[in-house]
């Protein structure tokens, strides 16, 4: 107790009273995140850094004392990789929120983790540039968050995820060492890529507290069309087929008969009930390809049984977008608690996760949505329940349980881009095997070797090695 | 018994947040302190954990719970359509009814720790006394009920010097009147923006409507509802109800986006289940925002010209509260020489929230200054707006941004042009 004291004596004494929350009722606050049915556990503190420096002496403090640290971001994220495990330190990067530099001659920008994704897009727009990862909370979550998550969006398939546009860091470790890697330099291959190892790293490696990203020339032109498809296998068909013919649209996401239904009892958005998936696509870049490859993608659409609508303007690309951004929403009114999950399989595997996930739903009898970016492979199961009750909940588990196996026999990945956190860290080895689990144990503690940061995350809870 | 007295009715509402942040992305309270506590699935949590019985009715809580404009933009932009302004009213409620109301009085002037605010404490004071206070009829002047705060301010207008009910006979009849509507002119209408009260009643005439300003009418009660004496507001409803049933009309009308909420939403909650509860049901749907009435009559467009560029600001209250924005444009637009400048965010808070500029106004002038900015940025000379309250807040904005504080309801733009004249600032016309 009396430790517990003098750490946050020194930690006040480094952020000042308003920046060092403490009172039950704020720290109640930082005891969760987006993800569903997590247990809570309160931190001893909220530590809101502005600088580097800081960052550095709060981790230099929590060393000496062997307390937890837990980064954080906008706490958005949907595997529990923010809610501390016990007493410790959450560190909130929300105040370090400016945009460091924008080297337009080179297409970078160099950004505080603070940060929010959307900021960064408008701040870039009016030079005609564009950060291309777009998660569906592009306008809430921070580039440290997203960048420790690695996080996709709808614009995956084209453009890539995030580690594909983080160019350089700023790292403070466990102890309080700061380093940088990577740079501005499209080439670089000096040394091991330690850039890419801290994307992803959700917290556990270090904290990274400069993000140097690249940008790119947003596209001229772009396309949307909605197909409609009375079975699962023309769907399937379409999605492999428009890649078979050679273009990449920006966006290729489907939602299945679950989300159809659900979407218009919620919002009449016009798509028929019976219809067994719905294919969402846009096409982007110079006018004259986009023109081509739109026609690429209409046809292969109809040649396999889709019903295609395409939008001339603006507003009816809205119109056609009404119905994918319902989904979440939609399902999120179902039922109190929305379980939202990424199991990833290869493209081609689609047809099969799908129909396994039917089934899934029928043996477990829980409600699943399916719906996500098809083009990647990159489903969003989603499960709507209700975290009160607890039989409900069972069966909920036993079919997550079941969706990831699924996807690794598919030859699959348990997450495409939500992360492991506390909530997939027991499928690990099903991923990795023991061995590729333990690789991973080693890094961790290399660089963190008292494991204070954010422990009990990705890699498990592990002993603290002197 | 509705959710304002059993916090356990609301208990769906908490279990639907599914803490996805979204809500982050539109709370104006959370783009100025970008605290969790501040932003509705912080409050939320707070609030479930309060009935779960995980944490007790603190001070801070209270503090964190009264910290909201309660502008409903996260309700808008919530997946899950969580409705968070029920939630914050109810737990409010809540407290109060475990620890009374001077507690709750005490958590509010641990706000008011500022030395600039000590002058006028003893009159703030007094307005707490009023909050404490059950409604006594023969009470009519409810000024002191009415958004506490109001004296803070540098940039205030007066009071009037005839209230809008001295102004008129209690029954205003047209030559060849169509339709009857009684007048609900709510606090700032009646005692501060008399030419708001006073336009509302030529515009009505000029189109044919009488008009009925009830005398025994007073304050809708809502400040006392926001923090959490139900009783009391309960009684205002009912006395107000009683008041209005003894007249016979079409349409009740307000011009202010916190009475028509009062009249069309809290009025039946807190009647519910009470005798008045069919009557409270039945007289929210007839009443209409004088925008929404204008557009139902059909009004008559103006002839003349009156070349204006204005700035539409959507009141919270009538934008999300009511559903109510494309009328007031529909009205503007169809005046002949007025030109409708968009601002940025047009139905972004002001930054008002009645008493909450009162407990917080360092944070009420910051969100207060972006809606500045956004007027600054249009080049409108005319801020045009459908509530008293915003105007009020805006006219302060505007004054201490060095800017000229002309802002006016859209009624009065309209009167303008029915009488062809140029559109004046009011307070010169009340002062
Ligand atoms: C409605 C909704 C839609 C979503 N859609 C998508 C989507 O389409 N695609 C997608 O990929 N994800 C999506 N997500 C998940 C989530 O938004 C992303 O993972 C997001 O990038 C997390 O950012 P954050 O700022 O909220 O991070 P947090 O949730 O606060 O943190 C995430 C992880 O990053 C770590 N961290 C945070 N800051 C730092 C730092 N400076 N240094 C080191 N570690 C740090 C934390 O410890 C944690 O492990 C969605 C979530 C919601 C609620
Ligand atoms: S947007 Fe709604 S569901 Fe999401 S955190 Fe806010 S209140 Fe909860
Ligand atoms: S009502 Fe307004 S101030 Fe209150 S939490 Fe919602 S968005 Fe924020």
């Amino acid at each position: 107790m009396a430790a517990q004291e003098d750490f946050l004596r020194e930690l006040q004494a480094i952020l000042s009273r308003e920046r060092l929350l403490t009172e039950p009722e704020e720290r109640w606050c930082y005891a969760f995140d987006a993800a569903a049915a997590q247990p809570k556990h309160l931190p001893l503190a909220v530590a809101l850094p502005q600088s580097t420096e800081e960052v550095a002496r709060i981790m230099q403090v929590a060393t000496r004392y062997r307390v937890p640290v837990y980064p954080r971001g906008a706490g958005t994220n949907l595997s529990g990789g923010v809610i501390p495990r016990e007493d410790g330190l959450v560190i909130s990067f929300v105040e370090m929120n400016k945009i460091l530099d924008l080297d337009i001659a080179n297409l970078t920008a160099t950004v505080q983790p603070g940060v929010v994704i959307q900021e960064l897009n408008d701040a870039v727009a009016p030079h005609g540039l564009i950060y291309p990862p777009d998660p569906g909370s592009v306008t809430t979550a921070t580039m440290g968050g997203s960048v420790a998550e690695s996080s996709g969006g709808l614009r995956g398939l084209k453009y890539g995820v995030t580690k594909d546009y983080v160019m350089g860091l700023e790292v403070v470790l466990a102890d309080g060492t700061v380093f940088h890697c990577g740079g501005k330099t499209v080439k670089n291959v000096s040394g091991y890529d330690l850039v890419k190892l801290f994307c992803g790293s959700e917290g556990t490696l270090g904290i990274m507290t400069a993000i140097t990203v690249r940008l790119i020339p947003a596209p001229e032109a772009r396309r949307s069309m909605l197909a409609i498809f009375d079975r699962l296998e023309g769907a399937a068909r379409t999605i492999n087929g428009i890649v078979a013919h050679k273009v990449i649209p920006a966006t290729m996401e489907i939602m299945d008969n679950v989300t159809i239904r659900t979407v218009e009892a919620y919002c009449q958005a016009g798509l028929p009930i019976e219809a067994a998936a719905v294919l969402l696509l846009e096409v982007d870049g110079i006018p004259a390809v986009v023109e081509k490859e739109a026609a690429i993608v209409e046809q292969v659409c109809r040649e396999n049984g889709g019903r295609v609508q395409i939008a001339r303007d603006d507003a009816e690309r809205e119109n056609l977008w009404t119905a994918r951004r319902a989904a979440l929403p939609a399902c999120a009114r179902l039922r109190p608690t929305t379980v939202l999950e990424d199991a990833t399989v290869p493209r081609s595997k689609i047809p099969e996760m799908l129909l396994a996930l039917d089934r899934i739903a029928q043996k477990y009898n829980v409600t699943v949505a399916t719906y996500g970016h098809a083009g990647d492979g990159n489903l969003h199961p989603t499960i709507t329940c209700d975290e009160r009750d607890g039989a409900e909940m069972e069966r909920v588990h036993r079919a997550v349980d079941e969706i990831f196996h699924t996807a690794i026999e598919l030859g699959g990945t348990l997450s495409g881009e939500h992360g492991i956190g506390v909530a997939k860290q027991k499928y690990m080895e099903l991923e990795f095997g023991a061995s590729g689990v333990a690789v991973m144990q080693r890094i961790k503690q290399a660089l963190d070797p008292l494991g204070i940061l954010n422990p009990g995350k990705l890699v498990g809870p592990l002993p603290a090695k002197e | 018994m509705g959710y304002l007295e059993d916090l356990k009715l609301v208990e769906e509402e908490m279990a639907k947040c599914m803490k996805c942040g979204n809500c982050q992305a539109v709370c104006p309270l959370y783009k100025e302190t970008l605290r969790e506590a501040a932003v509705a699935r912080g409050k939320i949590q707070l609030a479930y954990a309060y009935l779960r019985g995980e944490i007790l009715a603190t001070h801070s809580l209270a503090e964190k719970l009264l910290f909201c404009l309660t502008c409903m933009a996260c309700v808008a932009n919530c997946p899950s359509g969580v409705r968070v302004d029920a939630v914050i009213l109810a737990a409010r409620a809540a407290m109060v009814r475990e620890k009374g109301l001077p507690w709750l009085k005490r958590v509010i002037f641990q706000g008011l720790k500022r030395p600039w605010l000590f002058d006028t404490a003893l009159k703030t004071g007094r307005h707490f006394q009023s909050l404490a206070l059950r409604y006594r009829p023969e009470i009519q002047r409810c000024n002191p009920r009415f958004p506490i705060g109001l004296e803070l301010r540098r940039v205030l207008p007066p009071l009037a010097k005839r209230t809008l009910k001295e102004e008129f006979p209690e029954v205003i009849r047209p030559v060849k009147p169509g339709a009857r509507v009684a007048f609900f002119t709510g606090c700032l209408e009646n005692y501060i923006y008399t030419d708001i009260g006073r336009a509302v009643v030529n515009v009505l005439l000029a189109n044919d409507v009488e008009v009925v300003i009830p005398r025994d009418q007073h304050c809708c009660g809502i400040p006392t509802l926001v923090h959490g004496d139900i009783p009391t507001a309960r009684e205002m409803a009912a006395s107000n109800l009683q008041t209005f049933q003894g007249y016979k009309f079409d349409y009740l009308v307000v011009a202010c986006a916190t009475c028509g909420e009062a009249w069309k939403h809290f009025y039946p909650q807190l009647l519910e289940g009470a005798p008045q509860g069919e009557a409270a049901r039945a007289l929210a749907g007839r009443t209409r925002d004088i925008n929404e009435l204008l557009m139902q009559i059909d009004f008559r467009q103006p002839a003349a010209a009156l070349p204006l560029q204005v700035t539409y600001h959507d009141p919270c209250h009538l934008v999300r509260g009511q559903g109510i924005s494309s009328d007031p444009r529909q009205i503007l637009r169809a005046i002949p020489g007025v030109e409708l400048v968009e601002m940025k965010n047009a139905d972004r808070c002001c930054g008002s929230a009645g008493s909450f500029s009162l407990t917080n106004y360092d944070m009420s002038m910051q969100v207060q200054a972006r809606k500045v900015a956004a007027i600054r940025d249009t080049g409108a000379g005319t801020v045009v707006t459908s509530c008293p309250a915003c105007r009020m807040q805006l006219e302060d904005g505007l004054a201490q941004a060095g800017l000229a504080p002309r802002v006016v309801h859209v009624v009065q733009v309209l009167e303008q042009a029915y009488a062809g004249q140029e559109v004046g600032s009011g307070r010169r016309e009340v002062g």
